[in-house]
């Protein structure tokens, strides 16, 4: 294998980079001496609050940085290395800066949500590094499209065998193909609710989760059944209908993969532009209401 | 009695009719010389056939139109309708459903007989009957009932009917599935399935046939016996060869698909040799289109020109040449400004006469061929540096201005110095150079230099060629050198129909190869002695060039092409060795054992010299000192055999790659899913570097394991889809890149033969909002191609184009997808770090 990810790009040069500004922000943090609390008013204090500034506004240019797509400066994967690793001493140099006053103020206001967009980054990066991986696996070589194209075949010859059964059990499978729910809002597709139901009987529609209620249902039927061809018509429709399961708990596992590797850019994100506007009253606090 | 008939009515008959007609108004004649049979019920089947509106292009701009009859760039229609225009105007003698089935007779008293049975005189006969073929016939009682229909232009036309179908490709298929939707279709397909058809198609069908709520069934092994029309409201009685014996089915109507004939045996049957049996062989013809059959001329697509400006000048030139006037074509110009660079003062024809003289390989070709070889290649004039170098250059430079105008990059000699490099070691060039005059310098790389002078009548070159690898040695113009280079295009064509072209070139090749592998300071008159007695062989993909377990007494040089090496393992066949082109196989057989370990397969299509151990021999001990690296390189290639064969995985691996094309690759795009978060930026990056429109889909392609290879070009070595490009749009940068120009006439012959499907016709993409405005004020649909995005009303006339990856050439940092991914998932790479792909992590 020839790839790299992002925290071995280039020999990990980046983490070598934060690695020096770090100690770099401790020394300075040192030298202050005791003349003044630590809080920033002091010329050390001025320089890794302005490093810490220039450094939120250059993360947050990887945003567009991203989208420049004929830039040859440097590559996407580069910058979000040096991303990744400067934006975790952030946290260094930022908490140097503030010397550990915190309060209930616009000042600490900023600190955490800073703190926000940084840990939403260790968990996005982690999400990164570990599920793509998993998604792979899930999807054995295809892409979605190719599960639901299964899916959808598993649909039409499930429905085709059940209308050669009983009529209940042709209504069973019927209902549990229709009332099958996959994604829906965020926090289904997240956790992987499934909220499918199916027609039991003449009955009301049952919860049929993970569809081992309408598969018990079909086997249940199996001694019953009257002739040759019945018995032999449901075996084939208990196979369809757990391969169906699978299919379904595969789908459903991409969904919910996929889903934690896309949401946290859009806590991330938002939470940076309001990190910016908090970084700019900060800074003018500063300057003009000492 | 007809002065001359003319054959086909696509645009080289057309514009052959045309200028008949002129001539005889001029003479005041009253009754028509020539008559211009159609098989079809309009003029230009060819192009009625195109898809309706589609933009048709002018190609080549270089060349002026000579003709009765008008055409420029404009849609299909248009142009159709010029041409009945001028048709009626000029008053042409034209029979439609007139095909022409046989021709008897000679010059002078030529008797063409029509499949009605008429028989038609004339004294001359001109072939225009274009490359693309009659539809093949059911060949059975009733084929040709009008309700056997062999073409379907609209499935709408037919509603609950019940249809046969006939046929198994790809027409058949979209043919069938479209009817379907409101007939009852039944698909006869000779064999067990459908394995010729597209796999999109492929699924398709059999959805379709498994699935009980669609109208499409299929009767497998079945062909059809005979055709009745009995009336009734089902009017169709067919009698069927079904694996189950015969069966009689009532239909309404049989569509029937079988593809077209080539219409080579025709040709053949008037008694027009053919060099050779290659399916895309050109008859030879004399330089007024005249065939071996004296009266027999042929223009046009058959001829060899495949693009419609240059077949309705052959036109022209041809009924001037029959009437004895010995124009100059309409190509003259061009030579002239080839030749204006020149240190010698003579006509076009005197030069072009001279060159084929002075170049022993080119003496036997027929001078339109030749003609046709120096129009498309470049001439180049090396003059000594200093006063004569600048004052040729001058020359030139006014000529160009002169030009300009017309054409702001006319083609013409290109004037170098002496001692400039021509091209460098690694340069990826596709071409062929002839040296007609002069002295040209060889520098082959490697531990040692070696130097070859080269001198007239001899060419270099031909290894890029025929292998498709980069330049191995450094060319540097001697003194007074003057050169031909040969696009690869053109030279194909040529080795595809002349032997002598063909054999020459396959010679020095292997001479070279020898001397390069073998034997670097052996002398050329015994290399060229041994090359004699060494075989060139060919495979075909799947075949077998050696098997595991015999014993060997040769081995070989990969010419072009890909070999697998397996190992049989227990039950399974394991891959051990992968070989690309310029690399040797089965050596070990020569120095040491004499058993085949391996069983080596050709991966797509193979060309190999063969090298028996007596040759090997002689050449090893006229010359040792590349024995000692040769033995070297044994020794390391068993240890990386046996270190494959100790890893199946990286064999399957290995074995997917090469199914993937890999063998033939030269550039490459590889994802690893590990990394891949799917955010699709690389495809956005490709848009947004490309007007709009992705040239690569990640998602689609296969993957095993992590590795996924996406849609998006491999770049072969040799290019699948510059195969029959007609106005040579696809080329090869000096750096590898394959990419498209702008001269594309949209034909979708590339995208046809292209087998890694990487290649989309498109209509260009609007221009969209830029990034900033999506960003504050979320207009347009961000970065990215838009999609379904509707086409400009301008680009909808431009038409469809073949787009496809370029790889970047000529866009600054390299690759756009590889730059934009965030992750480093997206990487593009060369022959040389595949292996590394197959290679253990060693960390
Ligand atoms: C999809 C597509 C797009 C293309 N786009 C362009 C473009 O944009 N610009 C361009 O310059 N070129 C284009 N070409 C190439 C162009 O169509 C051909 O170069 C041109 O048609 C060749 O002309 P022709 O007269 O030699 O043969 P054809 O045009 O093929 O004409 C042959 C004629 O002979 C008739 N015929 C055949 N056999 C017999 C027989 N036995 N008896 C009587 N009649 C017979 C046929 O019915 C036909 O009408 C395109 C080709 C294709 C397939
Ligand atoms: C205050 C600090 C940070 C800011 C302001 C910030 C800001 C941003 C912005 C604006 C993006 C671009 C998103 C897009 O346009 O798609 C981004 C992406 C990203 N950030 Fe941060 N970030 C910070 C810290 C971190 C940290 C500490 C990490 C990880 C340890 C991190 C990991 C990432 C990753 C992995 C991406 C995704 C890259 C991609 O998919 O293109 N970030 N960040
Ligand atoms: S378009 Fe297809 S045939 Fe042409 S170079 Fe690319 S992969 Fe090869
Ligand atoms: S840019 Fe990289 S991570 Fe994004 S989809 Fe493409 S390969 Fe995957």
């Amino acid at each position: 294998m020839i790839h790299r990810n992002l925290l071995s790009y280039r020999g990990a040069r980046y983490l070598w980079w934060s690695l020096g500004l770090i100690v770099a922000s401790c020394i300075l943090y040192v030298t202050q001496g005791d003349a003044q609390p630590p809080n920033g008013g002091t010329w050390q204090g001025y320089v890794l609050g302005t490093v810490g500034a220039l450094l939120i506004v250059w993360l947050t240019l990887l945003g567009i940085r991203k989208r420049r797509y004929s830039s040859t400066m440097g590559t996407v994967q580069g910058w979000t290395s040096a991303h990744v690793y400067l934006g975790s001493a952030l946290i260094v140099v930022a908490t140097l800066h503030s010397g550990l006053q915190i309060g209930w103020n616009l000042h600490t206001f900023a600190y955490v949500l800073m703190c926000v967009v940084i840990l939403s980054g260790f968990f996005g990066l982690y999400t990164y590094m570990s599920y793509p991986q998993l998604i792979s696996k899930n999807r054995e070589g295809g892409a979605r499209a190719e599960l639901f194209a299964e899916l959808f075949e598993l649909d039409r010859n499930a429905r085709a065998v059940a209308s050669r059964c009983a009529p209940d059990v042709a209504i069973a499978v019927d209902s549990s193909i229709e009332r099958t729910t996959l994604g829906g809002g965020i926090y289904s597709q997240l956790f992987s609710r499934d909220d499918s139901y199916f027609v039991r009987g003449a009955g009301k529609p049952v919860r049929n989760t993970d569809q081992q209620q309408v598969i018990d249902f079909v086997g249940a039927r199996l001694p019953r059944a009257a002739k040759g061809a019945e018995a032999a018509n449901l075996q084939q429709l208990i196979v369809l209908l757990c391969r169906r399961q699978a299919v379904l708990r595969r789908i459903r596992r991409d969904i919910r993969l996929y889903g934690w590797l896309k949401i946290w850019l859009y806590f991330h994100v938002p939470v940076t532009i309001a990190l910016l506007v908090a970084l700019v009253l900060h800074i003018i606090v500063t300057f003009f209401y000492w | 009695m007809y002065q001359i008939a003319i054959i086909g009515a696509g645009p080289a008959g057309l514009s052959a009719a045309a200028r008949a007609a002129a001539r005889d108004r001029q003479a005041r004649r009253s009754s028509p010389s020539y008559i211009l049979l159609e098989g079809f019920s309009a003029h230009a089947k060819t192009i009625q056939r195109y898809q309706k509106g589609k933009h048709v292009m002018a190609e080549p701009g270089f060349l002026d139109l000579r003709s009765d009859l008008g055409f420029g760039a404009g849609s299909r229609e248009k142009i159709l309708s010029a041409w009945s225009d001028g048709l009626s105007q000029l008053n042409v003698n034209i029979r439609y459903n007139a095909e022409v089935r046989k021709i008897g007779g000679g010059k002078g008293a030529f008797s063409i007989q029509l499949v009605s049975g008429e028989v038609i005189q004339a004294a001359f006969v001109v072939l225009a009957i274009g490359l693309e073929g009659n539809p093949r016939k059911l060949g059975t009682p009733g084929e040709d009932l009008a309700r056997v229909q062999y073409q379907l232009d609209d499935p709408k036309e037919f509603s609950n009917e019940t249809i046969l179908v006939v046929g198994a490709g790809d027409s058949a298929i979209e043919n069938a599935l479209a009817l379907a939707e409101q007939n009852d279709v039944w698909i006869l397909n000779r064999g067990k399935e459908f394995s010729r058809a597209k796999d999109a198609n492929l699924n398709a069908v059999v959805a379709a046939i498994t699935d009980p709520r669609r109208r499409l069934n299929c009767y497998y092994e079945t062909s059809i016996k005979s055709v009745t029309q009995t009336g009734g409201a089902v009017p169709l009685t067919v009698v069927m060869q079904t694996p189950a014996g015969e069966k009689t089915v009532q239909c309404h109507r049989i569509i029937a698909r079988l593809g077209a004939i080539p219409p080579r045996k025709f040709v053949e049957s008037i008694g027009i040799k053919f060099p050779n049996e290659r399916a895309d062989a050109i008859p030879a013809l004399s330089r007024h289109y005249e065939s071996n059959v004296p009266g027999v001329y042929i223009i046009g697509s058959l001829a060899g020109f495949p693009l419609i400006k240059q077949a309705m000048n052959q036109g022209y030139d041809v009924v001037e040449f029959i009437n004895g006037n010995d124009v100059k074509p309409a190509d003259h110009p061009l030579l002239e400004y080839q030749f204006f660079g020149l240190p010698f003062e003579r006509t076009v024809d005197e030069i072009v006469e001279r060159f084929q003289t002075l170049i022993p390989m080119f003496r036997e070709m027929n001078a339109l061929a030749f003609r046709e070889l120096v129009i498309e290649s470049d001439l180049m004039v090396a003059f000594p540096p200093g006063a004569e170098f600048e004052d040729a250059r001058r020359r030139m430079a006014q000529l160009q201005k002169k030009l300009a105008k017309k054409d702001p990059q006319p083609r013409m000699t290109r004037v170098i110095r002496e001692g400039e490099v021509i091209y460098q070691p690694g340069e990826f060039g596709t071409s062929f150079f002839t040296i007609v005059d002069g002295e040209v310098l060889l520098e082959a790389t490697g531990p040692q230099k070696i130097r070859t002078r080269l001198g007239r009548g001899e060419f270099f070159g031909e290894m890029s060629l025929l292998s498709g690898r980069p330049r191995l040695e450094k060319a540097i113009a001697g003194p007074g050198c003057i050169l031909v280079e040969t696009p690869r295009r053109t030279m194909l064509k040529l080795m595809n129909s002349n032997e002598e072209v063909r054999s020459g070139i396959d010679w020095i090749f292997i001479v070279r190869e020898l001397q390069r592998h073998f034997a670097p300071f052996a002398s050329l008159r015994e290399l060229r002695n041994i090359a004699t007695r060494v075989t060139l062989r060919k495979l075909k993909a799947g075949e077998v060039l050696f098997a595991e377990g015999e014993t060997g007494d040769s081995l070989f040089v990969l010419r072009s092409g890909a070999i697998t090496l397996l190992r049989r393992q227990g039950e399974a066949d394991q891959l051990v060795s992968q070989v690309r082109s310029g690399q040797l196989i089965g050596e070990m057989a020569l120095m040491g054992d004499p058993i085949r370990r391996e069983t080596a397969t050709a991966n797509v299509a193979a060309e190999l010299i063969e090298i028996k151990r007596r040759e090997f021999l002689e050449l090893t001990r006229r010359d040792d000192a590349r024995l000692d690296p040769l033995q070297k390189d044994v020794s390391r290639r068993v240890v990386d055999k046996a270190r494959m064969q100790v890893r199946p995985e990286a064999g399957t691996l290995m074995n997917f790659l090469m199914d993937e094309g890999l063998g033939e690759a030269t550039n490459v795009l590889v994802i690893d899913e590990a990394l891949c978060v799917g955010c699709d930026n690389c495809e956005k990056a490709c848009a947004e570097t490309h007007q709009g429109v992705s040239r690569l889909d990640r998602e689609a392609g296969a993957t095993f394991g992590n590795i996924h290879i996406p849609i998006s070009c491999r770049h072969c070595e040799q290019p699948h889809c510059m195969k029959d490009c007609p106005p040579n749009a696809l080329r090869r940068s000096e750096t590898g890149e394959v990419y498209i120009n702008e001269t594309c006439i949209g034909c979708g012959n590339c995208e046809a033969n292209c087998p890694y499907g990487v290649i989309r016709m498109v209509y260009d993409a609007p221009k969209k909002p830029g990034l900033v405005s999506w960003m504050i004020f979320a207009m347009g649909s961000g970065p990215g191609e838009q999609p379904d995005y509707k086409p400009s009303a301008k680009s909808k006339e431009k038409g469809k184009k073949a787009t496809k990856c370029d790889a970047c050439v000529g866009i600054k940092g390299g690759p756009a997808c590889v730059r934009a991914c965030p992750t480093g998932a997206a990487i593009r790479i060369g022959p040389e770090q595949f292996v590394d792909l197959v290679e253990e992590r060693k960390r």
